[in-house]
Order: C-alpha cells, then sequence, then structure tokens
C-alpha cells in the first residue's frame, strides 16, 4: 500500500529550515530511500506564499495566504510504498523533529493511506451511473486521440 | 485485547524494517545465517512477550539487537562445553558489549555492508532459484513462512522445507558470509539481480493460478531493488532492473480490466498508468546510462519499457527503436524468448510478414516448443495477415499451453472473436 505522511506546520515567511534540520532530514530521507520505501518526497514553502481557492455556496473565491490555523498546514510530505500503516507509523516516529526550532514544542505528522484507482472501481461496480461515467471518460479518451 | 493485537501490529511493522538488518549484522558476528536468523526470531519472540506490557521501546531495533546478541552469548556459552573456540567468541561478543552500550551505534556500522553480505548469501548460486526466492524474501524482506507460501501458491510445509534445506546446503557448502571478490562479484551479482526479478515476475505475470497479477509480490520486488540499489550505486545493472520494474510497475493497474481479466500493453489505458513510478523508472534509467560501460540486459529492457512509457498513445510508439534495442538485447542475451519479443516489434515496425518469417524460423527450431507465446504471436500476426482460421487455431494452441487461467481465458476468447476482425 502506499500511504501521505504529511509534516503539518507553518514555518514564517522567508524562514528557511535550520542547517540541523536539514541535515537530520536529509539523513532521514536516506534512510527511507535505503530501506526501499521512499516513493517520493518534498517540503513545502511558507504558506504565506501560497494561495486556496475556496468553492462555497456555488462560489469560487481566491484566498492568498498566509493562512491563520498553522497546524493544519502542510509543511511537507512524504510518500512511502508500505506494507501497513503501522509500518508507515514506524517510521513516522522516527521523524527527526527535535533537530530543529522551527516546530517547537509540537509537531504533528498525519499519515494517510492512498486511495488505488481500483477500489473505487470495486466498490461501485454495480452502480449504473459511475459505469457510465467510466465509459463516457474512455469514448472522451478515444475522441481525443482520434483528433490528434 | 484490543490493545494487545495493536502492539503485534506494531511489532510486525517493527519486524518488517528491522529483521534484515538484525539478521545481517548477527550473521557478520556469529558467522552463521542460519543461526542468526534464529536468534533474530527468538528476539522477536521476546519483544512479543514483553512489548504488549511494556510499550513499543523507543528504539525497537536496537532493543532487539542487544537480546539478540544476548541470545547469542548464551548459545555460544552452551556450545563452549564441546568446543574453545566457540567460548572466545562469546568472550568477544561479552567484551564488545561491555565496551560499547552504545548498541545503536554497533548496528549502524556496517550494516550497509552486512545486509549486501546477506543478499549474496541468500542468492548463491549453490542453491535452486526457488530456494534462493524463498531465503531472500524470508531473510531480506522479512516476510513469514505462510506470505511466502501464499506468494508462489505452494503449500507452507513446502516453503519451510525449502529454506531449512537452503540454510542446510549453504553450511555444508561452507559458504563465506562476505562480499565476493572481485572476479566472482559480476557473477553473484547477476544472482541477486535475477532473483529479485523472479519475485517480480511471479507477482507481474503469475505463472499459476487464478490472479493475473499479485501486485504485492511486484512490491517486494522493488524494494528490495531499491534496497540493492542504494547499497551498490555504482553498478549500472542494479539500477536497470529498478528502471525495468518501476516501468513496469506503472503499469499494474492498467494491466487488469474490472474482472480480473489481463489487458495487453497496447490497448491499455494509459491515463490510469502510474506517471511517478515512470518518472522514478526513466531516473534510474538514467543513472544506468550515465554510469557508463553500455548497457545491460535489465537496462536494455527498461529502455524498451521506456519506449512504451513515453509515448503518450500505442500509435506513438517508436517501434524502430524497439527493434534496435531488441537487437541490441539479442547480441548480449542469446534468447529465443528475447528473438520472439523481438519479432513483436518487427511486425509493429515493418509490417506483419516480414514478423511472421521470422516467427516461423523460431518456430522451427524447436526452442520454443511449448512455449505459449509462441503461438499467441504467430496467432496475432495471422490476424493482421487477414488469415482468420489460422490465427484462431493458434490462440487455440496458446491456450491450451499457458497454465495461467486468466491468460487462457483471454486467448480463448481472442479464438472465438475471429470471424469480427477485419484484416488491417
Amino acid at each position: 500500500m502506499r500511504v501521505m505522511m504529511f509534516v503539518k506546520g507553518d514555518p514564517k515567511p522567508g524562514q528557511l529550515p535550520s542547517e540541523k534540520l536539514v541535515e537530520e532530514m536529509g539523513r532521514f530521507n536516506e534512510e527511507l530511500a535505503k530501506a526501499g520505501v521512499l516513493v517520493d518526497g518534498n517540503g513545502l514553502r511558507p504558506s504565506a506564499e501560497g494561495a486556496r481557492v475556496v468553492y462555497s455556496g456555488g462560489k469560487r473565491t481566491v484566498v492568498d495566504g498566509p493562512f491563520a490555523e498553522s497546524k493544519e498546514i502542510v509543511a511537507g510530505y512524504w510518500m512511502l510504498q508500505v506494507k501497513s500503516l503501522e509500518e508507515a507509523i514506524e517510521w513516522a516516529k522516527r521523524v527527526p523533529f527535535e533537530a530543529g526550532e522551527e516546530y517547537g514544542e509540537e509537531a504533528v505528522i498525519e499519515i494517510r493511506p492512498i486511495f488505488e484507482l481500483d477500489e473505487f472501481a470495486q466498490a461501485y461496480e454495480d452502480s449504473p451511473t459511475v459505469r457510465r461515467v467510466v465509459e463516457m471518460e474512455k469514448g472522451l479518451q478515444k475522441d481525443l486521440q482520434q483528433k490528434k | 485485547m484490543a490493545l494487545a493485537s495493536a502492539t503485534h501490529r506494531a511489532i510486525e511493522a517493527v519486524w518488517r524494517i528491522e529483521s534484515a538488518r538484525l539478521i545481517a549484522a548477527l550473521a557478520r558476528m556469529v558467522r552463521d545465517v542460519s543461526l542468526a536468523e534464529d536468534l533474530a526470531q527468538e528476539a522477536l519472540v521476546a519483544a512479543l512477550q514483553r512489548w504488549p506490557e511494556s510499550g513499543v521501546p523507543d528504539n525497537p531495533g536496537a532493543w532487539l539487537m542487544a537480546v539478540a546478541k544476548r541470545r547469542a552469548v548464551d548459545h555460544f556459552r552452551h556450545a563452549a562445553m564441546a568446543e574453545r573456540k566457540h567460548e572466545e567468541l562469546a568472550q568477544a561478543m561479552e567484551a564488545d558489549r561491555a565496551r560499547k552500550p552504545g548498541l545503536e551505534a554497533r548496528i549502524e556500522e556496517d550494516v550497509g555492508d552486512d545486509l549486501l553480505r546477506l543478499m549474496f548469501i541468500a542468492c548463491h548460486p549453490v542453491l535452486s532459484r526457488e530456494a534462493r526466492a524463498a531465503l531472500t524474501l524470508r531473510l531480506l524482506a522479512g516476510l513469514t513462512i505462510e506470505e511466502i507460501a501464499r506468494a508462489f501458491l505452494v503449500p507452507e510445509p513446502t516453503v519451510a522445507q525449502r529454506i531449512v534445506r537452503a540454510k542446510r546446503t549453504l553450511a555444508e557448502a561452507r559458504v563465506p558470509f562476505e562480499i565476493p571478490p572481485e572476479d566472482e562479484r559480476k557473477a553473484r551479482l547477476s544472482s541477486v539481480l535475477e532473483v529479485i526479478y523472479l519475485i517480480f515476475n511471479e507477482g507481474y505475470s503469475a505463472t499459476a493460478g487464478t490472479d493475473w497479477i499479485r501486485p504485492e509480490l511486484c512490491e517486494e520486488a522493488l524494494r528490495l531493488g531499491r534496497i540493492l540499489a542504494g547499497l551498490v550505486p555504482d553498478e549500472p545493472e542494479v539500477h536497470g532492473l529498478v528502471a525495468l520494474m518501476e516501468i513496469q510497475a506503472s503499469r499494474l493497474r492498467a494491466r487488469v480490466g474490472p474482472a480480473g481479466e489481463p489487458i495487453l500493453l497496447l490497448d491499455q489505458d494509459r491515463s490510469r498508468w502510474d506517471r511517478l513510478l515512470i518518472g522514478r523508472g526513466l531516473a534510474a534509467l538514467e543513472r544506468a546510462e550515465e554510469l557508463g560501460a553500455g548497457l545491460g540486459p535489465y537496462a536494455l529492457q527498461a529502455a524498451i519499457a521506456a519506449c512504451h512509457a513515453r509515448a503518450r498513445t500505442a500509435g506513438d510508439t517508436d517501434w524502430e527503436r524497439i527493434v534496435a534495442l531488441y537487437d541490441a538485447l539479442v547480441e548480449i542475451v542469446p534468447s529465443p524468448v528475447v528473438e520472439l519479443n523481438r519479432t513483436v516489434a518487427v511486425g509493429a515496425a515493418f509490417g506483419p510478414a516480414a514478423a511472421l518469417e521470422l516467427v516461423d524460423e523460431l518456430a522451427a527450431d524447436r526452442a520454443l516448443a511449448g512455449y505459449h507465446l509462441l503461438p499467441s504471436v504467430r496467432a496475432d500476426l495471422l490476424v493482421k495477415l487477414g488469415r482468420p482460421e489460422e490465427a484462431a487455431a493458434e490462440f487455440e494452441r496458446a491456450a491450451s499451453l499457458t497454465r495461467n487461467e486468466r491468460e487462457r481465458e483471454l486467448l480463448l476468447s481472442r479464438a472465438g472473436a475471429r470471424s469480427d476482425r477485419a484484416p488491417e
């Protein structure tokens, strides 16, 4: 199975992670890679440099960062290929947060298994609507390919 | 009760992460893979007894290592009645333990080389291919006997026996726990690569059984390949193999239809290919190419897979380049199976008539007699040449030769569909 591990937090704009944290995280990433579980991973720039598109009541509004609830903001992520949620938890417990002051007293890693596309197909196999949507998508793709 | 089972799952996870390193480090110390595995298992049993009450320790790997080492000392104490040599070893280990209370550093030290030694020994040429695959999954992937049995669709006692025998063979042959000397290294490394790819392929197109693919085995093989790439980053073929597996795995989702039936490469919905794995595969292929010395068999196969991965539609495939890559592959791996694959590319690049000629030549030399893909390829070409009756007969022959039920169904359905296919 694949999981996303999100690091929650929002460093101040312009603030780069400390050298020590970068170093320790590098070592941790290397460990993940050497264990053959790391598929992807990145750190994200502060929310002050980002934006949100909010959908509400049929309208879409653009909100510029920074965003207030810093504990709910994603600061980085890993995608791991693991055998179980527990294995991901074991890895998450080893993230070297102690190395940086950026995360202060509290830091959170949220682990979320990724939906495999097939799960939708299986779960909604009997639904005529879903089948129709899938068929339509296939037809659309065929059209697009023929136009090329 | 719920708490205990939660701890058990946590222990399984720790085992998954730590077991290979644990066994590898122990094997170096006690110079016996079989004993090393037993000691690691004893440590696991101790964890299963203790952790549900005490909780999982902060550094579970070091905890397991400490217990295993204590058991090793006990073991040698008992054995020492008979042999003085072991007494010395036990004393040395005791002294070693006293000197370095920070066990963690000790495990970290040589663990990379230990893991590599363990891979080499598990894939040693004195063992049969089945034994190598089973031992590798057991020692390096931390799979249980039950999981290995399920993966290869063989009864548990068969796997257990296979592993016991493999360990005995290693002991009898006095295979040293070492990284092979320079003159053997290339051959030994290719044995490791072969085992990893065997595991991958068993998952990718199961040779027997009712499932067309078993993705868990592909995942295990990919993990082993990625680990190996970290251990020997300068070996181009390791990156070649990783590239090949990443790109092939990118198609896993597209390879199976809703009812579990196989979908062939050119019929696959490419939007379902995993772009992330393709990216990783292309990067690994690039590394293999950068390391120079020309592409080896795995890197060449990866390069062929990459041609498909880069084509946005089946029609965009650069078949001429694929034929050229197959030419290079046939040169270093003169195999009728590779030549058969080459004919498929020739058919796409230069037309079915040219390909059929080559297939008939291959069929004449009997090396592929009984190989279901020969009549299957031949049937495809006959369909394209507008010879449906002959094609149907070939599809039926192919169906009678495959051991995979899903594949048989596909071939039979193609045999039956002859009438509605117009010649191209």
